[in-house]
């Protein structure tokens, strides 16, 4: 799905762009061409530790780190593998779903779903070298701490 | 050539990592290399486009446009466009990066940045099915009315301590 919009967009824009002006276009080829250079290390970094990480924690190991135990410390497990790894939706959801059904909590679920989303330990080489360290320190920062508050707003509502 | 390597110091630590792990976790190292092909893979689909767009948006729309859509005085209808822009099915995060550093460059405001980012990670479309299916509709309905409010508080903050909408101050 990603893939389409993405690519049906470019499509678009590359027509739009060299029907209107072959010179910006060439421009806008060198300019994504120099920032896929710039972030090229990044990007194998991000795939380096994903593989290392998703490697060595299997969805067993994340099970047992925040699966049927209950309170503080497997939410604060739950915040914290969220943080640190970088899952498809695709996987996570269905891992989440058959942890709450196996006895995990809402408070954990929903503190490990939202730093998953919200807080990119992985990507935040990226992040720096496009937005800054300040930017990204705060932004994943305050993230983290929202994720706690969401979760615990969560587990009261929904038990 | 010593440069390039310093580049991809940590990229080549890590390939070395991988290969102890290879060693002496075969097992874990197998996994490792297949989870790893998956997300070159999807890099080496969505990014090229990423990026592509990302000239494409840097050579047309000129900085008064995106001022006046996402700039500091574009109120309560550029945080919608933010938003909106964010929760497009357009693929993982590390691929909005580069697409909020273009948008800053054209002076877009810190705190709609901060919505662009975090709807396009936490509130995307067809994430939202997924969880809607997984997890339920409270949960989904929930989680997303608490991460827009969290998303709106960590935005302001950050544009208050973003002086100027600069990013290194």
């Amino acid at each position: 799905m990603a893939v389409i919009t993405i690519y049906s967009l470019l499509a678009i824009t590359l027509a739009v762009s060299s029907f209107k002006n072959k010179n910006k276009t060439k421009k806008a080829f060198i300019v994504a061409k120099k920032a896929l250079i710039k972030m090229a290390p990044s990007l194998l970094m991000i795939i380096g530790i994903v593989g290392l990480i998703l490697g060595i924690l299997t969805p067993e190991t994340i099970s047992q780190l925040i699966g049927s135990e209950a309170g503080l410390w497997a939410t604060a497990s739950g915040a914290v593998l969220g943080a640190f790894t970088l899952i498809p939706s695709l996987i996570a959801f269905p891992l989440a779903g058959s942890l709450l059904r196996a006895g995990a909590t809402t408070m954990t679920i929903s503190a490990f779903i939202t730093t998953l989303v919200m807080v990119g330990a992985i990507t935040a080489p990226m992040e720096i070298n496009a937005l800054g360290k300040k930017f990204t320190f705060l932004r994943n920062g305050l993230s983290f701490i929202a994720a706690l508050i969401i979760a615990v707003v969560m587990g009261g509502i929904l038990g | 050539m010593i440069k390039v390597i310093k580049n991809f110091k940590i990229p080549i630590i890590l390939a070395f990592i991988i290969l102890g792990l290879n060693i002496f976790m075969p097992e874990a190292g197998n996994r490792s290399i297949a989870v790893m092909l998956d997300y070159a893979k999807e890099m080496a689909l969505i990014m090229p486009a990423v990026f592509l767009l990302m000239g494409f948006m840097e050579v047309w729309i000129d900085k008064d446009k995106i001022k006046k859509w996402l700039g500091s005085k574009s109120g309560l209808k550029g945080g919608l466009i933010a938003f909106v822009l964010g929760t497009l099915p357009t693929g993982p995060l590390y691929a909005a990066f580069p697409m909020a550093a273009s948008l800053l460059k054209k002076e877009a405001s810190i705190f709609n940045i901060v919505i662009f980012l975090g709807a396009w990670a936490a509130l995307k479309v067809p994430q939202l099915m997924v969880e809607i299916k997984f997890l339920g509709l409270p949960f989904t309905v929930l989680r997303f009315v608490l991460t827009l409010i969290g998303l709106i508080i960590i935005g302001s903050i950050m544009n208050i301590l973003f002086k100027n909408n600069k990013l290194e101050a």
